[in-house]
């Protein structure tokens, strides 16, 4: 079995004094520290980062990290666009599977504010389909898509929608580390500017810097050390196409679908265990596609069932969603998210969630995707052991 | 006693709306003005430029001085859009304002800062008694990339200042200025437009470089917001300096009337002196003045004026000449600048 054994993130936000590589190595030395291990017992790291090529021409990241830290050990760096995160654990976990007694690093980051809205929404259309980019295509358009279809198909309105950013709000005003920490209500979600018809600026989750690490182990005493560990029940990795219009329909992530078939059956527990998850809420759409297609609510019920405000932290409703703020107030620095979401459901799994704890989740689930679903990992972890 | 001894402005006569770019690029007039607070701007004509408002402006503060010209022996041109990148303007101003060759001139960039910094040597020059009056002249003709948010703000307006030794009209208390390598905004060399670093030009920049020098000042000065009548703020938009105001313990009511940006937008040079010039029309004897400025790059001075009572006697009207407008279109608008 492999283990989470702690976790560290730096703040997500703005962060104009830092480099990606300020950040990616302050998430790793913070996971060091907390951890009380030393670098030299870390077998391999898994770096995931999408735009750092694109954005700042800088590549060959695994030696830069080897460089930061001194270390002359196997290190991957993982694109899957904003399933950076989730694959690169993923491959970890794999790692895992086939080398006993290792204990590995997962470090995400990325570095998006130093650059102009339209150089960073054009390099995020690299995760689109070519054709997409040469119709003008960005991702608010895809999703906004999505949400179109979705809102007609099912007799919603915008203010459904609307629901998913004001709960996310909250919650990243009890996150300490989140991008966001201020409320907002419908009414200014309704109000906020159109970026796409009809999602607007309330609805979409920001450009943020930020980093964030995991340390997976299956190795006893690495394990033991911790005492704050909690078992990997499951990862799994799908990809589909990567045009959406090629998808079976596009009021659904399929990839997300068969993802989390495949992880509950991994993991041996069913939708109704699961007390905390972090779902891809690139936009407010997103995390009601995401909780349909991972079976948590029926499919076209989601618009319906966010209004009933049963997700939110609180209400003690058995399942909440998104305590970390979700990508809309957490913040998405892209390969930084994928690891925010499978740390957060370990804070909350170990009781360390501070102000936003929910009591005694005992399952939790992370739900990562690439682009507008071409890729999509589903991670199940258990009550700390 | 060392200060400022007249003053002037130059505001062009045009005008565009927000709306009215708003309109041509199809956003929502509404949330543009929610965000920057700007409902209009000048627009400088086709035949106008930093060069001929700064004498406007300069010969409308010379209007209240009776010695000879030659007296003024320091003339200083703070601009970002100066005719010349090579060529000074300030020489050009000083002949057509005959003051005498015997004089020093430079033109001073730093962005929106360059005037001020001029004043400061201005005020160094008096105190060592190397000149006993000095000619600052503030303006620019701002342009924008079209499309660009600052295409709502990029305005264009002078204000000229004669310093001086006596029978001033604001006493300096006394000034501070903070600077560091911080860029925010820039032009290169043969480039027409500004770029600049979107929200980066807020916090790091505008923001903490101005809490810093009013911050040094206070400190300096033992003084603290609620001695002065007036905070005079650099005006990037008509929200920044009211957001930079209440951070720093000002009430709405001190800086509401030197909020020049909402309807002449940001003159860049000339925008905090505009600012000044606003509520030097309202101003009264013995009233302390805080007036700060920032360029990007990033630096910003702060100064304490103190009111004289030759306010009464060297007073411009300023609401009168602010009304004094005519509107243009986008394509008017375009024309005058030029970019068609």
């Amino acid at each position: 079995m492999n283990f989470i054994t702690n976790y560290y993130t730096t703040k997500f936000g703005e962060l104009w004094e830092k480099s990606l590589f300020d950040l990616v190595e302050e998430a790793i030395r913070g996971v060091l520290v907390e951890s009380r291990l030393d670098i030299r017992e870390i077998k391999a790291i898994f770096f995931a980062n999408m735009l750092a090529g694109v954005l700042e021409n800088n590549l060959h990241s695994p030696a830069k990290i080897a460089e930061i830290l001194g270390v002359n050990i196997p290190i991957y760096r993982v694109e899957a666009a904003c399933a950076s995160g989730g694959v690169a654990f993923n491959m970890a976990k794999h790692y895992l599977d086939s080398n006993p007694n290792s204990t590995v690093l997962v470090v995400g980051g990325e570095k998006m504010t130093d650059y102009s809205p339209e150089e960073t929404t054009q390099a995020l259309a690299g995760a689109a389909s070519g054709e997409e980019q040469e119709a003008g295509l960005t991702f608010p358009g895809l999703y906004a898509m999505m949400a179109n279809y979705y809102l007609n198909k099912y007799h919603y309105t915008e203010e459904n929608l609307a629901y998913v950013s004001v709960k996310n709000h909250f919650h990243g005003s009890l996150n300490d580390k989140a991008h966001f920490r201020n409320k907002i209500t419908i009414d200014n979600v309704l109000k906020s500017a159109y970026v796409a018809w009809p999602l607007k600026v309330l609805d979409s989750s920001p450009i943020s810097d930020g980093s964030s690490a995991l340390l997976l182990s299956n190795e006893k005493r690495i394990v033991n050390k911790s005492k704050k560990s909690v078992p990997v029940l499951s990862s799994q990795l799908i990809n589909d196409s990567i045009s959406l219009k090629s998808r079976k329909s596009i009021d659904q992530i399929l990839a997300t679908e068969i993802a989390a078939n495949k992880a509950f059956s991994e993991a041996g527990i069913k939708r109704n265990d699961i007390n905390v998850a972090e779902v891809h809420d690139c936009f407010s759409i997103g995390e009601i596609l995401a909780m349909e297609d991972i079976g948590f609510w029926k499919k076209g019920l989601g618009g319906a069932m966010i209004k009933e405000g049963l997700t939110i932290y609180g209400r003690n409703s058995g399942l909440c969603v998104n305590t970390s703020g979700g990508l809309k107030a957490a913040g998405h620095p892209i390969g930084a998210t994928g690891v925010k979401q499978i740390g957060e459901i370990y804070l909350q799994l170990t009781g360390q969630a501070d102000n936003r704890q929910v009591r005694n989740p005992k399952y939790g689930l992370a739900h990562n995707v690439g682009g507008s679903g071409g890729t999509a990992v589903v991670t199940i972890l258990g009550k700390q052991s | 006693m060392i200060g400022i001894y007249s003053y002037g402005f130059y505001i062009p006569k045009l005008r565009i709306t927000t709306k009215e770019i708003a309109r041509v690029w199809g956003k929502d007039e509404t949330d543009v003005i929610n965000s920057l607070g700007i409902l209009e701007k000048t627009v400088a004509g086709v035949d106008e430029d930093a060069l001929t408002m700064a004498y406007e402006a300069s010969s409308m503060a010379l209007d209240d001085f009776s010695e000879d010209r030659k007296e003024i022996k320091t003339v200083f041109f703070g601009s970002e859009t100066p005719p010349y990148a090579v060529n000074p303007a300030a020489t050009i101003l000083a002949e057509f304002l005959h003051i005498d060759k015997n004089y020093l001139a430079y033109d001073a960039e730093f962005a929106c800062r360059g005037a001020s910094t001029a004043m400061i040597t201005t005020f160094g020059l008096l105190q060592s008694g190397m000149t006993r009056y000095g000619l600052v002249a503030a303006s620019d003709k701002g342009v924008a990339k079209p499309h660009d948010p600052l295409e709502y703000t990029a305005a264009s307006g002078a204000v000229g200042l004669l310093l001086g030794k006596k029978d001033l009209l604001l006493e300096l208390v006394d000034f501070t200025s903070f600077s560091s390598d911080t860029p925010d905004f820039w032009r290169r060399e043969g480039i027409r437009y500004p770029s600049h670093g979107g929200r980066f030009s807020g916090k790091p920049s505008y923001f903490y470089h101005i809490q810093q020098s009013v911050k040094m000042l206070l400190e300096k000065t033992q003084l603290t917001p609620h001695h002065f009548s007036f905070a005079v703020f650099h005006m990037p938009n008509n929200k920044f300096p009211q957001v930079v105001a209440r951070s720093m313990g000002f009430s709405k009511d001190q800086i509401e009337k030197s909020l020049t940006a909402a309807y002449l937008g940001n003159s860049y040079n000339a925008s905090g002196l505009m600012g000044l010039a606003a509520i030097l029309e309202k101003a009264q004897e013995n009233q302390l003045i805080l007036f700060s400025t920032y360029g990007s790059g990033a630096g910003s001075d702060s100064f304490i004026f103190r009111v004289t009572k030759n306010i009464n006697k060297r007073r411009k009207m300023f609401s009168k000449a602010v009304i004094d407008k005519k509107y243009v279109g986008y394509a008017g608008y375009l024309k005058n600048l030029e970019t068609i």
